[in-house]
């Protein structure tokens, strides 16, 4: 059934690509036999190249200099510098490969929009600073002739971060070094955090962060349909479908101090083709793994992590998907306009959403009370009992609060340290990252983008250096230490 | 690479000239002479695809730049005469109008000139700035968010002016005392939100805010964000005769006429 089903289709594929698609199990002999077929009907039908009755144009190129994995926010900004950088124009053939071009289930769409700088390590506050500049002139890195601009409906209203006695040292210390990268936060005691926000509940508090300027929430449709319709008049190919297997050559080497390492080099992406099992080879140069929750799954089909315990070919990618509720409700007392993003010592975080007194938030759960990521169903008990108790602890108007909606989404959840991991893979050579963000890829996507292009361009980081979020760093040990992961 | 192909199919087939369709219908009345000519301006344009589209795409990127340039500071008179010279300096260039503590206005003539007489104000502050209709950005900003007592800013249709603009202002907030928006065509609800940094504002014209998508909700929300200001505004107070009078006057310009 199945196979007559798809019989069709994958004749149509042979006559128009020549042997360029395989199915699944394909029979060589056969080969043969249809490129005669099609060389008839071609010497029967008019008109050369027009072949209105094969139309391949939803198969991927059978060949790309780059073929990016994943078309999230993060693999468009690679797109997108990777054709911005590139010398002269239009020397690279970069493909996408998306497969749910809805993005029902992609990270981006499903975050809550946040951007700040209050991070601790000056790397992801620089990443921040570039990404926040970059929003702002949006509409210039992101022009398109004759499409209207772009609106990401940017909210300017700050994160203000809340510390107990115990975390109030490291919130200090922490402000200094975003100070010094060049973010305007300022530290407020509970006194005057008590003047500025009546609403706040200060028990508990002994200090809070409060950014001035460059942080607050915006669009992230608007700003992936920004992306997406600019790499496209750059020239970026698309592709609805998913990435099923890696082709590659291993060679065997020996280091100075006589250790044997095999490098891995890919030469071809099979991309399989949306509702139906036929595939299509893409010979590539450099492959972006830019799959967000799923790049630990991309890795392993790369070979990565299939070796020995403890070695470097044993390293996997320990990225994973982390199911993440958001709430909204509504709350006719609750904070005004003035409300920024907030982020309580318990770890739940609330802002608000639009006029009508609706707020969002949520908290991440604890290592042990981890949901299933098998499906995105959203745990409204989770709200119950971990959420609304702190929320109405910290602002005693939450206590009335009525539920509207939720939704739950992944976070591309890194197990080490829960920060980003970029640049090439040392032993898959021409594997790229950028992947890992655990919460906060939506506001790096742009400097991200921009790191790896430059990494592929140049070889090495130009605009921000990047090299504390290599791989290497998973198998030598080294955790990069991220205090402020939400 | 992919899609730009598509203006060659205007020119190629051979087909389309038998067939009466849009273009059929005037290249059949056209004489033959005409006919190559449009032809081949069409030949042209679709050869040359990507070179228009570049061109076009230099003059957007020039026409940022222009901003820029604009509104980049005046490092020089800065260094000079201080802070409070170097932004009257680069609000009169703009074409506004500002005023020295105790001192008249000052704004330049109907050709954009402007007498010097007030670099020599070095220490005196500027204590109001009427920026109406400038092109001021966020980078110009820079300039007068320098002059640390300006009470009174006017910034009246600035097509440039948005929420990223107001979300800078918080370092005026111990002086300013009076902030105009009104006319704003990219200041949404968005940007006001931040405005409660200001807290000496003791008057706020937000009226006739294109992008605010709530007028009336919005100014209830930011009248309870600024308890001591006196906030003018949103749309639905216009239909009041009282409120439209007032208005007027607000807007007027500084000197009076
Ligand atoms: C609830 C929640 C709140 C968040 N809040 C914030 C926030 O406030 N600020 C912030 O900066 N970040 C936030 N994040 C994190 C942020 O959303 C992610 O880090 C970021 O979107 C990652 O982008 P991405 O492009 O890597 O992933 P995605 O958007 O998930 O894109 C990956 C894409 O790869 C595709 N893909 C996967 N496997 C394959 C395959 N084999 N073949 C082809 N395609 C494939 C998927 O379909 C998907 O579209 C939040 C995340 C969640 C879940």
């Amino acid at each position: 059934m199945l196979r007559t089903a798809s019989w069709p289709r994958w004749g149509r594929t042979l006559l128009a690509r020549g042997l360029g698609s395989r199915r699944g199990g394909s029979a060589p002999d056969q080969n043969g036999k249809v490129s005669e077929i099609k060389k008839k009907i071609q010497s029967v039908l008019p008109g050369g190249a027009w072949n209105p009755l094969y139309d391949t144009s939803y198969l991927p190129p059978e060949h790309s200099d780059v073929v990016i994995v994943g078309g999230g926010v993060i693999g468009l900004s690679v797109a997108y510098w990777l054709k911005r950088l590139e010398k002269p124009r239009g020397a690279i053939r970069v493909l996408v490969v998306e497969r749910d071009h809805t993005y029902s289930r992609a990270s981006t769409v499903l975050s809550v929009g946040g951007i700040r700088q209050q991070f601790s390590v000056p790397e992801n506050i620089q990443l921040s600073l570039f990404s926040i500049e970059f929003l702002r002139n949006i509409n210039e890195y992101l022009a398109v002739v004759d499409d209207p601009p772009l609106d990401i409906q940017f909210n300017p209203s700050g994160y203000l971060l809340l510390a107990s006695e115990k975390g109030a040292a490291l919130m200090e210390s922490n402000v200094k070094v975003q100070r010094q990268e060049g973010a305007k936060v300022c530290l407020m005691s509970p006194e005057q955090l008590r003047n500025k926000f009546p609403w706040i509940n200060t028990e508990g508090v002994a200090l809070a962060s409060y950014g001035m300027e460059h942080e607050g929430w915006f669009d992230p449709w608007c700003l992936l349909q920004g992306l997406r319709r600019k790499v496209q008049s750059m020239g970026v190919l698309f592709c609805h479908g998913e990435v099923t297997r890696f082709i590659s050559s291993s060679n065997h080497m020996e280091t100075r101090s006589g250790e044997e390492v095999t490098l891995k080099r890919i030469h071809e992406v099979h991309v399989k083709v949306d509702h139906s099992l036929e595939y299509q080879p893409v010979e590539c140069a450099i492959v972006i793994n830019a799959a967000g929750a799923w790049s630990g799954q991309i890795a392993q089909l790369a070979g990565i992590g299939k070796g020995p315990p403890g070695t470097l070919q044993g390293t996997k990618l320990p990225v994973e998907p982390r199911k993440r509720y958001v709430y909204v409700w509504h709350c006719p007392q609750g904070p005004g306009l003035e409300t920024p993003f907030v982020i309580d010592p318990s770890g739940v975080y609330f802002r608000r959403e639009g006029l009508g007194n609706n707020y969002l938030g949520g908290c991440s759960p604890t290592e042990e009370e981890e949901p299933d990521p098998g499906n995105l169903e959203v745990d409204h008990d989770f709200f119950q009992d971990k959420v609304w108790p702190s929320l109405a602890q910290r602002v005693p108007a939450f206590e009335t609060l009525k539920a509207r909606s939720s939704w739950a989404g992944y976070y591309d959840y890194n197990t080490f340290d829960q920060n980003g991991v970029v640049g090439p893979h040392p032993l898959v050579i021409n594997m790229y990252f950028a992947t890992g963000f655990s919460g906060h890829g939506l506001q790096q996507a742009p400097a991200v983008g921009r790191a790896v292009a430059e990494m592929v361009l140049q070889g090495h980081f130009q605009t921000i250096d990047l090299s504390p979020f290599l791989f290497s760093r998973f198998y030598l040990g080294e955790k990069v230490q991220e205090h402020n992961i939400v | 690479m992919a899609a730009p192909r598509a203006p060659l199919h205007l020119v190629a087939p051979r087909w389309n000239a038998g067939t009466r369709g849009i273009r059929g219908l005037s290249r059949a009345a056209a004489p033959e002479g005409n006919q190559k000519k449009g032809r081949s301006l069409l030949q042209f344009l679709a050869d040359r695809f990507y070179d228009v589209q570049a061109l076009r795409e230099y003059l957007l990127r020039k026409q940022a730049w222009k901003m820029h340039q604009k509104n980049r500071p005046f490092t020089y008179i800065r260094e000079r005469y201080g802070p409070y010279a170097a932004g009257a300096y680069f609000i009169l260039k703009l074409g506004g109008a500002v005023k020295f503590q105790g001192k008249e206005w000052i704004r330049s003539n109907a050709r954009g000139h402007f007498s010097l007489d007030f670099l020599k104000l070095q220490t005196v502050p500027v204590e109001a700035v009427d920026a109406s209709g400038c092109a001021v950005n966020y980078q110009g900003l820079d300039s007068l968010l320098a002059l640390k007592e300006l009470q009174v800013l006017w910034l009246q249709r600035c097509p440039h002016v948005d929420d990223w603009c107001l979300s800078r202002l918080h370092p005026l907030a111990s002086s300013l005392q009076e902030l105009s928006l009104a006319g704003c065509p990219k200041i949404s609800e968005r940007g006001l939100a931040c405005l409660h940094h200001l807290q000496n504002l003791r008057k706020l014209d937000i009226s006739d805010l294109p992008a605010v998508s709530n007028p009336g909700l919005t100014q209830i929300l930011v009248e309870e964000m600024l308890p001591d200001c006196k906030v003018v505004g949103a749309d639905w107070a216009r239909g009041l005769k009282v409120g439209q009078e007032e208005q007027y006057q607000d807007i007027t310009s500084p000197i009076p006429a």
